[in-house]
């Protein structure tokens, strides 16, 4: 590992092993770091406890930033699967585009996907808020719980199959809704939330545009297909 | 799990480079299949002579080679190969001819490939020494396709590695599971398709050759098979013409392609495709579920 200057340590990945790079983000020396060649290794700053900030110079496999808390972490290039998978807090940024289970069952924190979703983005989310700047594949939001999911282009079939508090804001169109996934009104609240949102991940223009945030939809659950009492929902 | 790569050079200058290449794509699929691997290298013309026909074999008894020649008149003399669990012959003959002659004289003999420009290597064990043993890195040609084995729905045996070669110069590998492979087969079986093996994977090759047979096109006939099968399933399917993908509707199995103006590549994981000359510059998509992608010479 090299130590820069500002305080940001280099860590090659053609030279060193995710294991070893995992085990320095884990008990830290510094509080940024630069991943370079990581060539589609998995598990790439899984498990980040500290607010740290890390990039990612390339292309990452599965599982990147999976079980994030606090972390600040950036790819530039594409994800592979799962990735942010059971974040708890922190910032995820995909520069590229995301493979299929992006952000699964995260509690918390904010993925960022700045290209376009695979399929099954954000299945079991749980919490947790992405943000998807081009399209999401089919059947996102999986059963997702809670969280939001904001998609500023078109979304795939089998959008919210199964889906229970979470709420969805898409701006392009939908293939087909999911079992016991329906269209609702957007209410000032829900604006508000969508708004706060786009704020977060960086498309602060976007948010102040009112004609942008007027081509949204929002998306949830018609509530038939579970049976413990949606008057709780807020505590689940 | 199983891995996938596939490799179809589109720029000849880089037919010297397909071994190497094909090499290092395979590590990044090993610890996807560790129980066995199989390969399918097109256009090497040292395995597979001009004007010759190339066909493997597993349970190949010693002193094949000359009885199958005299199965041949005119046939001055049949090649042997032993690579591995893997018999190659090779005669100035057809395809169907010397499968046909090895038939005749050794029913025990099974073939698993058979092509004018295509090889195909199958055996048990770790994918890197079953590569030393194909002799992956000196391997020339214009496309390869290799398939890294964690077995599921039947033994680990070299009859269950795929690819699975059915039908002059057909290879398909498979990451996943058919689950109505049986009654698929039921019907084959009818129409007087033989199996060699209880593989899930196999039904679904000859489904493909089938239908190849009956004219269709690769693209057709995996759009044919993606209405007909139920399972999860990434295909990749070669022919001596070309090269194609296929995604179930769930697409849980996972896929990526690299669209290069030197050629195409498929992968299970994007590790695999991660040295290729120039990937930066690539169109690296994933492909939709249920769809069929296909690209020809």
């Amino acid at each position: 590992m090299e130590s820069l200057n500002d305080g940001t340590a280099e860590f090659d990945l053609a030279v060193r092993s995710v294991r070893e790079l995992n085990a320095e983000l884990h008990a830290p020396s510094v509080e940024r770091y630069v991943v370079r060649h990581p060539r589609g290794a998995h598990a790439v700053a899984a498990g980040v406890n500290r607010p740290l900030q890390v990039r990612i110079d390339g292309d990452v496999g599965y599982y990147c930033a999976g079980m994030n808390q606090e972390g600040l972490i950036t790819v530039d290039g594409s994800a592979g699967p799962g990735v942010a998978e059971n974040m708890m807090s922190g910032v995820v940024r995909i520069r590229g585009n995301a493979s299929q289970s992006a952000g699964a069952t995260a509690h918390g924190g904010l993925l960022i996907i700045e290209g376009n979703a695979s399929t099954r983005c954000g299945i079991s989310l749980k919490g947790g808020d992405i943000v998807v700047g081009g399209e999401m594949g089919a059947m996102g939001a999986f059963m997702a719980q809670a969280g939001r999911i904001v998609v500023c282009g078109d979304a795939g079939d089998g959008l919210g199959d199964s889906i229970y508090e979470a709420q969805i804001y898409i701006r392009g169109s939908v293939g087909t809704l999911g079992a016991d996934c329906v269209e609702k009104e957007m209410r000032a609240a829900d604006r508000k939330s969508l708004q706060d949102l786009l704020v977060q991940a960086g498309m602060t223009s976007q948010a102040e545009d009112a004609s942008y945030l007027d081509g949204f939809r929002r998306y949830g659950s018609a509530r038939t297909l579970y049976h413990f009492t949606h008057d709780h929902a807020g505590s689940y | 799990m199983c891995g996938i790569i596939g490799l179809h050079l589109r720029d000849p200058v880089l037919y010297e480079r397909l071994g190497p290449l094909m090499a290092e794509m395979l590590q990044g699929i090993v610890v996807r299949g560790p129980d066995s691997a199989g390969v399918a290298i097109y256009g090497d013309k040292s395995r597979c002579p001009a004007g010759q026909a190339a066909v493997s074999l597993l349970n190949a008894p010693e002193g094949l080679a000359d009885a199958v020649a005299r199965e041949l008149p005119g046939v001055e003399e049949v090649h042997t190969e032993l690579v591995g669990e893997t018999t190659v012959l090779t005669a100035a003959t057809s395809p169907e001819l010397l499968s046909a002659a090895v038939a005749a004289v050794s029913p025990e003999s099974r073939v698993v490939g058979m092509g004018e420009d295509m090889v195909i290597y199958k055996g048990i064990g770790n994918p890197n020494e079953l590569a030393r043993t194909y002799r992956l890195q000196e391997a020339r040609g214009w496309q390869g396709i290799a398939h890294t084995r964690m077995a599921t729905e039947s033994a680990i045996n070299a009859e269950g590695c795929h690819p699975f070669s059915v039908g002059v110069g057909v290879s398909l590998v498979h990451n996943g599971s058919f689950s109505n492979y049986a009654s698929i087969r039921r019907e084959l079986e009818a129409e007087g398709i033989t199996f060699d093996s209880h593989n899930d994977t196999e039904v679904g090759a000859r489904f493909v050759a089938s239908r190849l047979a009956k004219g269709d096109d690769l693209s057709t006939a995996l759009t044919a098979l993606r209405k007909k099968f139920d399972g999860f399933y990434t295909l990749l399917v070669t022919t001596e013409k070309g090269f194609a993908v296929a995604r179930d509707e769930f697409a849980c199995k996972p896929a990526i392609i690299a669209e290069h103006p030197r050629w195409v590549a498929m992968a299970s994981e994007f590790q695999a495709l991660a040295m290729l000359p120039g990937i930066d510059e690539a169109h690296v998509f994933e492909p939709l579920p249920g769809r069929v992608y296909a690209w020809s010479r």
